[in-house]
């Protein structure tokens, strides 16, 4: 019925999706803007095939592994952000990505610049699937959780304090926020479900990489939340789907990809930095205006 | 290796250091945004230097018109992004940069432009002697960059000090609201700084392109992360910091790095320091609250 093609960019999107969603949850409701979120894409991954290369364990146990350490490593490397604000804080992460890169090449445990190959395919009692629907199926549960785990955090007092912290630390302290606590929770819950979707990539693609968690991922994945829309349950879906379809459906695209990332970036500062469907955005507020003036006859 | 000649090689490597990073303290001190597109700038004056040397083979000239392309292409970034979100949170105009750097290296590397392979540019020393002492010798590539720098840093400087638009650009690095109550035309002194700031930077990207024979798109990424951890480390928006700063990264790198060797490269460690120097000294070694 689909073509093995369609399913493989669909499982790709899928991942992205998650990403997008994870770091949302940092960059849109906390306000803590990252570049460095590849790298915790790429821990979950080497934790993942780690686990279950050299400790046998399987894909669930791997699975689960990887959101918990990614998650844990996220609180270390979230750190910095106690003490490092807006823009600077924006280049401690750009370092943490280089760093755990440089780890990943440089340190033989970790395989250096070959990588780890021959990933196991995930199995339930004896079936083993690699590719295909029931992969698709896996990811996409997978960027249901997470979006689950975003509507929840967005709809509960955690979800406040992050706004509060998001506005304004020094207010929020004063009501009695713990800036510092909250901050550490957005790094550790948006690095754990960055750390699942690694460990979903690497079993996918049977392999692992330093050079696939590069700096230049961040920035991708940081495109997507930004122009889908920051802070919103929606934008980051659409952005993930729009720029990572483009490049596998469309040649030119694919050519030209960082050269229209760049160019969508510095677009979106300008002309709608709330992104194409985000709150506020032209897009959004035309798709909306039917119900609300509903509302306002009703 | 004997000290002086270590000392010599760091001071020279400074001098690009320095260079590259003057247009970037320059931006924050005025305009408060990291610049990050400040790399695409840099490749791009060592770009425009080949092209200029390849076609009439006179190094003067060639830097000549890089410094200026580069000075225009930095004005223009100002013109066509910074200029209309700098009210916007600090964030804005830094992803702003950040697309504009992504876009930029991106269509350098295309075929029409500098293409994905390095090119090398065989200047040699640009006429200029070997010189030997006892204690240490410069090639002249070496020298070259060392004048260069000294030269270009005295006009900087004395542009900054000495002329009108100097001084209003000092106000403006105090208090830009004050500085345009007062009358300085802030357009003006906003477009001189990327203009000068950018110029050095294309005569770094020549120098640099110059001293290791080799141009390629992605050159500027490594120098435009150590112009931040340089700026970091001099204090952000303080010129005489980040002459400091440029020296002692210089020096760590040829002095501790080939002492100690390593277990991680050299910029992965250069970035731990970044990360450190944020989380305990975030104003910089000499920097103030």
């Amino acid at each position: 019925m689909f073509s093995g093609y369609i399913i493989s960019v669909a499982i790709f999107v899928g991942i992205w999706v998650a990403l997008a969603l994870s770091l949302n949850i940092l960059t849109g409701y906390a306000g803590q803007v990252s570049l460095g979120h590849a790298a915790f894409f790429g821990i979950g991954a080497y934790t993942s095939a780690i686990l279950s290369l050299k400790y046998g364990f399987s894909f669930w146990v791997g699975l689960l592994g990887a959101i918990v350490i990614t998650g844990l490593i996220g609180i270390v490397l979230g750190l910095p952000s106690l003490r490092v604000h807006h823009d600077f804080l924006v280049l401690a992460t750009m370092g943490v990505n280089f760093v755990v890169v440089a780890v990943f090449k440089y340190v033989d445990f970790f395989g250096g610049a070959m990588g780890i190959i021959d990933l196991p395919a995930p199995s339930i009692f004896g079936y083993s699937f690699r590719g295909g629907l029931p992969y698709l199926l896996l990811v996409w549960a997978f960027v249901a959780f997470t979006w689950l785990v975003s509507w929840y955090v967005s709809k509960t007092w955690v979800g406040l304090a992050f706004h509060t912290v998001r506005i304004d630390e020094d207010a929020a302290a004063a009501v009695g926020v713990s800036v510092p606590r909250f901050k550490i929770y957005a790094f550790a819950i948006s690095s754990a479900l960055a750390g699942g979707a690694g460990c979903l990539y690497g079993h996918f693609i049977g392999s692992v990489f330093p050079d696939t968690f590069v700096f230049a991922e961040s920035i991708v994945i940081l495109s997507m939340v930004i122009f889908g829309g920051v802070g919103t349950l929606r934008g980051p879906i659409l952005g993930a789907i729009i720029l990572k379809a483009a490049p596998e459906l469309l040649r030119f695209v694919q050519d030209y990809r960082f050269t229209i990332y760049g160019a969508l970036l510095v677009l979106m500062m300008i002309f709608q930095p709330m992104g194409i469907i985000g709150d506020d955005s032209f897009l959004w507020r035309l798709l909306t205006r039917q119900r609300r003036n509903k509302e306002v006859k009703a | 290796m004997p000290f002086m000649q270590n000392l010599s090689n760091a001071v020279v490597l400074a001098g690009t250091y320095i260079l590259m990073a003057t247009g970037l303290t320059m931006v924050y001190g005025v305009l408060k945004v990291l610049h990050i597109a400040h790399a695409a700038v840099y490749t791009i004056g060592a770009f425009i230097g080949l092209l200029v040397f390849t076609w009439i083979g006179n190094f003067w000239l060639a830097l000549a018109v890089a410094m200026l392309v580069s000075g225009i292409v930095g004005v223009l970034i100002y013109r066509s992004t910074y200029h209309y979100i700098l009210d916007a949170p600090r964030t804005v105009p830094l992803i702003a940069s950040i697309g504009m750097f992504v876009m930029l290296t991106d269509l350098l590397q295309k075929k029409f432009l500098m293409g994905p392979y390095p090119k090398s540019l065989p200047v040699g020393g640009a006429g200029l002697p070997r010189i030997e002492t006892p204690w240490f010798s410069l090639t002249p590539k070496q020298l070259l960059i060392l004048i260069v720098t000294t030269v270009l840093l005295s006009i900087v400087y004395l542009i900054l000090t000495r002329t009108r638009i100097g001084l209003g650009w000092q106000a403006a690095a105090m208090d830009q609201d004050m500085a345009a109550a007062v009358g300085v035309n802030l357009n003006r002194v906003i477009a001189l700084n990327f203009f000068l700031g950018s110029a050095l930077a294309g005569a770094a990207g020549v120098l640099v392109g110059v001293y290791n024979n080799n141009v390629f798109a992605a050159m500027g990424d490594l120098p435009s992360y150590k112009a931040f951890i340089i700026i970091v480390l001099g204090g952000m928006g303080s010129l005489p910091g980040t002459i400091i700063a440029s020296l002692l990264l210089a020096l760590v790198e040829n002095f501790l790095v080939a002492a100690v060797g390593y277990v991680l490269p050299r910029d992965a460690i250069a970035f731990s320091v970044l990360i450190l120097m944020l989380m305990f000294r975030p104003h910089g070694l000499l920097g103030q609250e």
